[in-house]
């Protein structure tokens, strides 16, 4: 038995979060104060594995674990973005656990897992490592939905994620074996190259592929996967749902490239049109539904499938008759597009949690009205998230949008482009609706806003982030290009 | 050529105006707000005037052109320049604005800071719409202008502001959405450039210039607006406050004409050419047709609305007759408007803070009460009719000549605006200002103050100069609108 010690050195981030998740669990058992100090260590955590992420940074591809796991520059960004979100994602929900009596360890421990099965779903280089980060984000989140024991809605949304989820880790996890009974392997660059070698049964490597392609559309929370989405966002608390509303998409972002573009790249052909399907259906049906939505968290539950849709509309116009020029174009218009997203989203939930207090879930449009003349500046903010959202200038969504369409015109589909814009302003129609109730309407309740100084420092500087990106988003556009270039 | 980028100034001093203006916050610091904002504003005109003056009438070319990479990946460029189409929308724009910030001064109680922000902001973008030589820049201060309007109609309008703020912004976007992909296509066809200039020199097929055409000609349609895409304008006018109603009607409408001029015509001049009797067709429609429904309107701001549109028409109808008297005349017809509906507007806001009534039928003998106003009211009116020595007749009178040399059945069905009009203006001008005082609140009324004579003359004597000595107007475009017949008039197949 030859036994070789992995480089560990590639995996340094992932490592040290595990050893601090177990400090993390040591200090919330035996402190006595827990709170202050489990959210203080998550926060050096994030940081710590920021600075780790960054020094080993070296621009080449670094295989390791035998090849089941790869450090590559597009990992490396979406980690560095996926610590960013769930730094502020922590920092945002904390007032609001804590008035609820639910900021306990439990809560940093799960999000620190959390956070672990993205980093390993962001650097899998083999199936299993993927579907492993998987269900660990996956099992964190289930929990984490759970929390609010005694809410039989919480409680509900918890068991719907729950069963669906696991519906859909079995439909991912059939497709894998479908594969690996194509191809003789589970690595994803093995896989790769088998296919490309014409090695495995062409109906065998279908069938996995409609599997694989379910599971993640599942997880994105496309349509027809959706159903779970309106849901738990609406029934989760919403510290929990700005949570899932924001990291776990990069993960899935993540996910998609590795599993159709370094793994199922030759197939192309074939889940792009799958793609395109689910967009369309995403764009569509996600912004005609969120205007029925009263309810604040559900509207922009249907808001964000419709922007997973816009994402998938990226990554379905990477290869046009084989030509495969126009795909790191489209790779990363898709990239800029989710982390923009994730952007936006974090900021209008954050806005949604600095309404609610102690007693008072700031829930439904209704509880909006006003705003202006409670707070002329979050509503500024949280107008400027939605202008963004709806694909108005100077906001980053609208270069977001700009940057998707303009690869699906690349790829010939102008009828696509025309319908999703057409779908964005149906979209529009409900974006408006809250900046009519916060500026047009007089306020229900005049209560002043209560929150934290750092969460008002940090929710304007998220706002004005997406503003400033919209002035200026070259930058984040090219990191987004750079960064991919070595992945493809 | 001097170093000072006057046009980048033009865009962003209003803007860096409006954000102060901004930070003022609360009413406490109302009057704060007003100065800054009077302030910004004067700036803003300011760093204009050295486009005119500065300006060299001979050249077609543009000038004051400010080239920076913007965002180098899609090769978008800040590219800003003008012509001597688009200088004189510049100057109207930064005047009007402050207009706009002297028309509302002690009329805006609440949120005075907000209010004057959004002013100057939108001033500041829709600057940046004229100036633009990049076809995103463009579209991105296009689109980005729709946010202050609809902030301003909705939280400052009239009871029924939420629908008429949403339709607005619905209906806009809903035609600049197409144009955004009729932006990107160009982008591919022409090989990876945002340069609207690039465009021009553009070869397209038929198919393609027809595609493009209709996408913006939705677009820009929607914002002039054309019959049968006009329905929001009344209700936006309606339910604006007397600022917006003047910004929308002096400086709104003719960001959608403008938008001919700068796009469709030069980059589909064939699909243009192909769909002219179409368009001369819907303007003659919003000059009779819409002409009528002005005669019927009960609501003072409803009628100058519906005038509006029948005078836009008039501006489409220049456009599309491709000859030199048409088009100076519709770009007459667009500066002139600009004041003349601005100064109606303006005028029935006086009405309006005094008796928060716009109904014709509630007024009636204001002349008895209000000498002062009814002197300059009258005078707007008349130019609103197209009386000659005012700035309504040369803009009209143009167009008729230029449409009676295409076609005499065509510009002879233009002219009967010269007589609708004139029925519709003076009819209402006769109901509210002339006659016996019909109830007590008009005789209550009291006549202008300082600050409303002074911004009222200041258009009156806009109006007069313009309607006797239209020549500083005209030599400014003339050059350049030469140019772009000789460009319309080649064929790009």
């Amino acid at each position: 038995m030859n036994f070789v010690i992995p480089d560990f050195y590639p995996a340094a981030a992932e490592l040290f979060v595990v050893a601090m998740s177990f400090v993390i669990l040591m200090a919330g058992t035996f402190a006595k104060d827990s709170r202050g100090l489990t959210y203080v260590l998550t926060q050096l955590t994030l940081f710590g594995a920021a600075a780790i992420t960054l020094l080993t940074m070296d621009g080449q591809v670094n295989f390791t674990f035998s090849n089941m796991y790869v450090d590559d520059l597009m990992g490396d960004f979406l980690k560095l973005v996926l610590y960013f979100s769930v730094a502020i994602v922590l920092l945002y929900s904390r007032g609001y656990m804590n008035d609820r009596k639910m900021e306990t360890t439990e809560y940093y421990v799960l999000a620190v897992y959390a956070t672990l099965g993205m980093m390993v779903m962001i650097t899998a280089n083999h199936f299993l490592t993927l579907y492993l980060g998987l269900e660990l984000l996956s099992l964190a989140l289930y929990a984490m939905v759970a929390l609010q024991r005694d809410s039989a809605r919480a409680t509900e949304a918890a068991m719907k994620y729950f069963v669906l989820g696991a519906l859909a880790s079995g439909l991912l996890l059939y497709g894998i074996s479908m594969l690996y009974g194509a191809t003789g392997t589970l690595e994803i660059s093995g896989v790769a190259q088998a296919i490309y070698h014409q090695a495995g049964n062409k109906t065998v490597l279908m069938f996995g592929l409609v599997f694989i392609v379910a599971g993640l559309a599942f997880k994105l929370g496309v349509v027809p996967f959706h159903m779970w989405i309106p849901d738990v966002y609406h029934g989760a608390p919403t510290a929990i749902t700005l949570f899932i509303a924001s990291a776990p998409k990069l993960a899935a972002f993540a996910m998609a490239m590795r599993l159709l573009v370094n793994g199922l790249f030759e197939l192309a052909d074939q889940w792009q049109s799958m793609l395109m399907f689910l967009a369309i259906l995403s764009i569509v049906l996600g912004n005609f539904a969120a205007i029925a939505q009263p309810n604040i968290k559900r509207m922009l539950g249907y808001s964000g499938i419709s922007h997973m849709g816009f994402m998938l509309l990226g990554l379905m116009s990477g290869v046009v008759g084989g030509d495969r020029h126009f795909a790191l174009n489209a790779y990363s218009s898709s990239m800029f597009y989710v982390i923009s997203y994730v952007l936006m989203s974090m900021a209008s939930f954050g806005v949604v949690l600095l309404l609610s207090r102690v007693g008072v879930e700031a829930e439904t449009l209704d509880d909006f009205k006003g705003l202006n003349k409670r707070s002329s500046w979050f509503a500024g903010v949280m107008a400027m998230v939605m202008f963004s959202m709806a694909g108005i200038p100077f906001f980053v969504g609208f270069f977001a949008k700009f940057s998707v369409l303009q690869a699906v015109v690349a790829a010939g589909y102008i009828w696509i482009a025309v319908l999703a814009v057409i779908m964005s302003l149906i979209g529009a129609f409900y974006y408006l609706r809250v900046v009519k109730v916060m500026f047009f309407d007089e306020p229900v309740d005049n209560t002043p806003l209560v929150a934290t100084s750092d969460m008002r420092v940090l929710l304007s500087m998220n706002g004005l982030a997406i503003a400033g990106l919209g002035l200026a988003p070259q930058a984040l556009m090219s990191l987004c290009a750079y960064s991919l270039l070595g992945s493809l | 050529m001097t170093g000072i980028p006057f046009l980048s100034l033009a865009i962003w001093v209003p803007i860096a105006g409006g954000l102060l203006a901004l930070a003022t916050g609360s009413d406490r610091n109302a009057s704060v707000a007003r100065f800054v904002a009077l302030l910004s504003a004067l700036a803003g005109l300011a760093v204009s005037i050295p486009l005119y003056t500065g300006f060299d009438v001979t050249q077609s070319a543009m000038q004051f052109v400010e080239s920076y990479p913007w965002i180098p990946r899609f090769n978008i460029n800040y590219t800003l320049g003008v012509d001597g189409i688009s200088v004189l929308f510049v100057l109207l724009n930064s005047f009007i604005t402050v207009i706009v910030v002297v028309a509302g001064w002690e009329v805006i109680k609440e949120k005075v800071a907000q209010y004057m922000a959004g002013f100057l902001i939108m001033s500041g973008l829709i600057n940046g719409i004229f100036s633009a030589l990049d076809g995103l820049l463009f579209y991105v201060f296009f689109e980005a202008s729709l946010i202050p309007l609809f902030i301003i109609i909705g939280v400052w309008g009239g009871p029924n502001r939420v629908y008429a703020a949403i339709k607005f912004f619905l209906y806009t976007l809903a035609g600049s959405l197409l144009m955004l992909v009729a932006l990107l296509y160009l982008f591919m066809e022409s090989g990876g450039s945002f340069s609207i200039l690039d465009w021009h020199q553009l070869k397209l097929g038929m198919d393609v210039q027809s595609l493009l055409f209709w996408a913006f000609l939705v677009s820009f349609a929607v914002k002039v607006p054309m019959f049968p895409v006009h329905t929001w304008l009344p209700d936006a006018h309606v339910e604006a406050p007397t600022g917006g109603s003047i910004v929308l009607a002096a400086i709104g409408l003719k960001l959608g004409a403008y938008g001919f001029l700068r796009f469709s015509l030069p980059i589909a001049p064939d699909a243009s050419h192909a769909f002219a009797p179409l368009i001369i067709t819907l303007s003659l429609i919003a000059v009779v047709y819409i002409g009528f429904i002005a005669l019927v309107q009960t609501d003072m701001k409803k009628l100058v609305a519906y005038s509006s549109i029948a005078h836009m028409g008039f501006v489409t109808l220049g456009f599309f007759i491709f000859n030199p008297v048409g088009i100076e005349g519709a770009l007459v017809q667009m500066i002139s408007h600009g004041f003349v509906s601005g100064a109606m507007f303006a005028c029935i806001g006086v009405l309006y803070d005094r008796m928060h009534s716009r109904q014709i039928a509630d007024y009636g003998g204001v002349v008895n009460v209000m000498p002062k106003f009814a002197a300059l009211f009258m005078l707007f009116s008349m130019a609103n009719a197209g009386l000659p020595a005012t700035s309504g007749f040369v803009g009209e009178f143009m167009v008729v000549l230029g449409a009676v040399q295409f076609n005499f059945w065509v510009g002879f069905a233009a002219a009967t605006t010269l007589i609708v009009g004139a029925a519709y203006t003076l009819w209402m001008y006769k109901r509210v200002v002339f006659g016996a005082i019909t109830n007590h609140h008009v005789s209550e009324l009291t006549d202008l103050n300082n600050r409303e004579f002074a911004f009222l003359s200041i258009l009156a004597v806009c109006v007069l100069a313009m309607g006797i000595y239209p020549f500083p107007v005209t030599e400014v475009m003339h050059a350049s609108v030469n140019d772009l017949l000789k460009h319309v008039a080649v064929s790009k197949l």
